[in-house]
This record gives structure tokens, sequence and C-alpha cells, in this order.
């Protein structure tokens, strides 16, 4: 129980602080860095819970995709020397007193809502869909993932796919002055496109390139 | 304190929620934090979701948290496409410049 509550504190103590660098860190690339270490803990806690999987997939779709995702294009459009002015400029500062009072509303919100907040006993035998002990909680997941939950299952792959396509029509363009070889062009090119036959008058020679 | 329960859990998630939403807030920078602060956001939600299933034993709250992940994912490309299309137009992501619109 010791070991448990000294791996809970110190990776939500790491998950806290990365998370306030996110927002606070002035270069952009160390933001994300900063949510990278964010996502990695979480994991971790999620993985010393019992919802291994979604550790793991946490892991993978995060860290390994979203995160680079971000670095990518936070490199590529050289964001990274703009530096940050926090609290600079008269503009800005109108704001932070909102920000700051919003989200402490926000929090002591919740944090009510969490401390004023009481079981009852009956709730637990509500739902027949219990995590079973004897089988891994991927197991387990699966088992409900592909039966009460297929056709959620299916619409988020098309979300996927319509995300997948949105993104590609919206950054892909068209450069002009660039030559490209084009399949179609030199396929339907016939025989009088390109050839002429004249009649040569002697001494008098052809015209070309008119 | 020592005893590790749910109450743990829903302040942890209360608490990256909020940075999250102060990150919204005070951001001058540019909208790639303001997109990475919605995914901590997000990633606050599912830590509620995740504790909740864990302690009341239903994994139904674990295949939520499964798509949330999957929506958080397609928000992200969508918006960073947005946002590289946005820098290609007018050369600047700076909050305070991206005032089109007379917000």
């Amino acid at each position: 129980m010791i070991a448990h509550a000294i791996f809970f504190y110190t990776f939500s103590l790491i998950a806290v602080v990365s998370a306030i660098m996110v927002t606070a860190s002035k270069n952009t690339v160390h933001s994300v860095f900063f949510l990278i270490l964010d996502f990695i803990s979480i994991s971790c806690l999620f993985i010393m819970i019992g919802a291994e999987f979604l550790g793991m997939i946490m892991l993978i779709v995060y860290v390994g995709a979203v995160a680079v995702l971000f670095l990518f294009v936070v490199m590529m459009l050289n964001v990274a020397q703009q530096k940050n002015q926090w609290f600079a400029g008269q503009q800005s500062s109108k704001h932070i007193p909102v920000g700051l009072i919003i989200s402490t509303l926000i929090f002591v919100e919740v944090i009510i809502v969490i401390g004023g907040w009481k079981y009852k006993p009956e709730i637990f035998d509500i739902n027949n869909s219990f995590a079973q002990t004897s089988i891994s909680n991927t197991h387990s997941l699966g088992q409900i993932l592909y039966t009460d939950y297929i056709h959620v299952f299916q619409i988020s792959g098309m979300i996927l796919l319509v995300a997948m396509v949105g993104a590609i029509v919206l950054t892909f363009r068209q450069r002009s002055g660039v030559k490209r070889q084009s399949y179609i062009k030199q396929i339907s090119r016939e025989r009088a496109d390109g050839v002429e036959v004249l009649e040569v008058q002697s001494n008098k020679g052809v015209k070309i390139d008119d | 304190m020592i005893d590790i329960g749910l109450g743990h859990y829903l302040t942890l998630g209360a608490v990256i929620f909020s940075i999250g939403v102060i990150g919204i807030f005070l951001n001058r920078k540019n909208i790639i934090v303001i997109l990475m602060s919605i995914e901590l956001i997000l990633l606050a939600v599912n830590i509620n979701l995740v504790a909740f299933s864990i302690y009341l034993g239903d994994l139904s709250g674990q295949v939520f948290t499964l798509f949330i992940l999957t929506v958080a994912a397609a928000e992200a490309a969508i918006g960073l496409a947005i946002i590289v299309v946005y820098f290609r137009n007018s050369g600047t992501i700076r909050v305070e410049e991206i005032d089109k619109l007379k917000g």
C-alpha cells in the first residue's frame, strides 16, 4: 500500500508539473516534450491502477502519433523561435485574471463535487459487464468492445477515416511551375497529336515550330 | 492520505483539467499550445473515466476512454492541418494577430 501511494504521488506530481510546463514553457518544442512526459506518466498511472491495455494504447497513440505530429508541425511552421510573451504587452495582461478566476472556479466546483460525493452500495450491482479477475484486462475489454459496442467501434473507425481524408485534402496543394509526369496524358496521346506528315517541296524546306 | 482511492484520481483529473483551462486562457503565443491544452483537458477526462471504471468494476468507462482517444487523435490531425493551411496563407499563427473575424 505504501509503494502504491509512493508511485501514485510520484507519477501524479510529474504529470501536474509537466502539465504546468506545457502551458508555461517559453519554447513550443519544449512544451511538446512536456506533453509527451505528461502522457507517459499518466499511462504509468493507468497501468498501475489496472487498466493496462489503455495505458499501452495511450503510449502508442499519444506519444507515438499525436505528440510526434505536434512536433512535426511545430518544426515545419518554424515557430520555435517565436519566444513566449506570456505577461508582456498590455493587451494580454487583461486576460490573465479572467483565466485564473475561471479555472479556479472550475477547480473548486469539481473539488466540491468530489468531496461531497458518496457511493450508494447498490450501485455496484447495477452493471453486468463486470471486470472479471480471471481474464486479463485486454481480454475482457475486447469481449465487450466487439460485442456490445461494435457499432460505436465502427463509427470511430469512420471518424478516423474522415479525419485522414480531411487532413490530406486541407494540406494538399498543387504547385505551379513544377513539371510532373502525368500518366493519363501520356497514355491518351494519339498519333494524330504528335506526328504530322508533310509534303516537302523541293528547295522550300519546312517551317516548323509555328 | 496513504490509502489511494477514487478521490485521489479524481483530484488529479481536476487539477490537470484546470491547468488545461488556464493554458487556453493565458496563452498568447501560438495556437499549437492551445491545441495542446485541449489535449490536456481530454487527458483529464480520460483519467476520470478510467478511475471510475476501475473502482466501479464496470468496463464501459474504459471503452469510452478508447473512443475519446480516437476522437482526440482525429481532432489533433484536423486541427494541425487547419493550422498549417492558415500559416501558409497568412504567415502567422500568433493568437493576437488572428483577428480577421474581429472577435
